[in-house]
């Protein structure tokens, strides 16, 4: 096992952003998939309200596919009131994926990041 | 030898690339089965100044792209078999219709056959109590607000119906989205309503095709991480599909972008909640078991998608008047700009408040993560950035009185005069706003009036 390191999610996984009225749906995708257990262990609901509380989120649903594999994570409250109301320039929320890659941290072995990326410097 | 069905997408949303269905067209005609081009094109605010503009004149309120989108492949779609689907009907499919025959007209196509889908505008049978009356599930209050527009997401049934009547075109209101697709596919391998999976699978099929170029690499593309070839010439989704409901997901030839497992699963969550459970007016949809292949460059096969009966009532969108939202910018550069932009909001916000200006309004500073933070701009007032750089003033208010939105980037505007040092590049916006609601109504209230007829010249 290689050497674990701690980086922003967006070192190891992808994902996209929806929204339905005031609830973001974000979709977790890891490059490889060996880290999936690492994000299974570690994008836990409540480390993800943490991100989203100043903006009002109440609660948190995860689903965890391991099919594909890939995390779903349910955001209710989190749009600000939505693209009804909300004050915020990104009504729908689109830009909130980026939000959760930059900010969560996951400590990983070096290996899970992809070959080439500017993380593993 | 078994029947493959060919679906492809030729837009996503209104306001996407007009000229994305070409190549889709072009690769379409090569294909060695039926052939079918979906245009989605319709969101909840876009059905609601839709019903705006039917209301002052009944001959409108379909797509004003409607011309725009067709012009470039109706033609070719006549002489190759390629068989329209779309939701460019938007609230009146009847006079959008109509005006396809105008257009196969003007470009001189002839014996074109087009069909319209209707059922889905609760107004037309319903009285806004008893639409007021209908149980929320999501958005705001309707209760005693003027309802602007009502449709309930109609299944691919009626599109089925549609395809039956032999036309070249469907236009259709509110369905799923992933209807445009699974109404193809249950016209030419006629999936009962009991064939629960199949459906699942045809629905899968929409869910993934339903949004054009982000399952091909659009919405996507994050350079040195995910990256896409030919963005500027992105090609769009053609879904293959075979009887027994496999899918093959694949683009236009000789375009850009990208079908990979990434871009697949992206799209397949996208706007998904509980993934066991996507509900539809068809069947609900299990995405937990499906499993995808490569399948060759840019293919990606899909199966496993379970399905189980869908829900006893049909989700209904309610659009209401919102007012207005005003929003306003001001830029401020170089040494000791964050400041400058911190005074200009300082500013802003005390003249509204002293100036009677009542509902809230939100100051962000472009530049400092304005879209993650919040209305009281907690993060921005707790991180202690570099003053230098470039920031942008935004302001925004959300209010019923139009000209309280105007005052308030009028005083963004007088900034210039009596600001901070250093604003520029001021620009301003006051849009009118739809309030919607999702309701939901019992099945049979909608079905019995859903349908679908020829429409002629």
């Amino acid at each position: 096992m290689s050497e674990t390191v701690t980086v922003p999610l967006h070192a190891v996984a992808h994902g996209r952003a929806g929204d339905k009225g005031n609830r973001s749906n974000i979709s977790v995708v890891p490059y490889l998939p060996e880290t999936f257990p690492f994000l299974v262990d570690q994008v836990t609901e409540k480390r993800v309200l943490n991100l989203f509380r100043h903006k009002g989120a109440s609660a948190v649903e995860r689903y965890v596919l391991q099919n594909l594999p890939a995390i779903n994570l349910v955001i209710d409250d989190a749009l600000e009131g939505g693209v009804n109301s909300a004050l915020n320039q990104d009504l729908h929320g689109k830009t909130l994926s980026f939000l959760l890659l930059g900010e969560l941290t996951v400590d990983v072995p070096v290996d899970c990041i992809p070959i080439g990326s500017r993380y593993r410097a | 030898m078994t029947k493959t069905v060919y679906i492809g997408s030729g837009a996503g949303f209104a306001g996407d690339r007009l000229d994305a269905a070409i190549p889709v067209v072009e690769t379409l005609r090569t294909c060695d089965g039926p052939r079918y081009l979906i245009f989605e094109v319709m969101g909840e605010r876009t059905l609601a100044i839709a019903q705006r503009i039917k209301m002052r004149n009944p001959d409108k309120g379909y797509s004003p792209y409607l011309d725009e989108y067709l012009r470039g492949v109706l033609k070719a779609c006549k002489e190759n078999s390629v068989r329209i689907v779309s939701n460019l009907g938007n609230a009146n499919p009847l006079g959008g219709a109509k005006r396809v025959h105008e257009l196969a007209a003007e470009l001189g196509i002839e014996n074109l056959r087009v069909a319209c889908v209707h059922g889905d505008d609760l107004l037309t049978f319903m009285d806004a109590d008893e639409i007021g009356a209908l149980p929320t599930i999501e958005g705001l209050e309707i209760t005693g607000k003027e309802i602007v527009a009502a449709n309930a997401y109609i299944g691919a049934r009626p599109v089925a119906d549609a395809l039956a009547l032999d036309v070249d075109v469907v236009l259709v209101g509110r369905t799923t989205d992933a209807a445009l697709v699974l109404g193809p596919l249950i016209h030419e391998f006629g999936w009962g309503e009991d064939e629960l999976d199949l459906l699942a699978q045809g629905t899968l099929c929409g869910h993934l095709l339903e949004c054009g170029g982000q399952v091909t690499g659009g919405y996507f593309c994050d350079p040195g991480f995910k990256d896409v070839p030919g963005m500027d010439n992105l090609g769009f989704p053609i879904g293959e599909i075979t009887a027994n409901g496999s899918i093959v997901i694949t683009k236009a030839a000789n375009t850009g972008g990208l079908v990979s497992r990434a871009t697949v699963i992206e799209q397949m969550l996208y706007e998904v909640h509980d993934p066991a459970n996507y509900l539809t007016p068809d069947v609900t949809l299990d995405i937990t078991g499906v499993t995808l292949a490569e399948d060759g460059e840019n293919r990606i096969r899909l199966e496993g998608a379970k399905g189980k009966a869908p829900p006893e009532t049909l989700k209904v969108t309610v659009s209401a008047d919102g007012g207005w939202l005003g929003e306003a910018e001001m830029i401020y550069a170089g040494p000791n700009a964050l400041a400058r932009a911190e005074l200009a909001a300082d500013i802003v916000t005390k003249r509204c408040r002293k100036n009677g200006i009542t509902d809230d309004i939100r100051v962000d500073i472009v530049g400092t993560s304005a879209v993650f933070d919040n209305d009281a701009s907690d993060r921005r007032r707790g991180d202690n950035r570099p003053l230098d750089g470039e920031f942008r003033l935004r302001t925004a208010i959300r209010t019923m009185n139009k000209a309280d939105a105007k005052y308030v980037n009028d005083e963004v505007l007088s900034l210039f005069c009596s600001g901070p040092a250093g604003g520029g590049g001021y620009r301003c916006n006051v849009m009118g706003q739809v309030n919607t609601a999702s309701v939901l109504v019992p099945r049979e209230t909608v079905e019995t009036h859903c349908g679908a007829s020829e429409v002629k010249p």
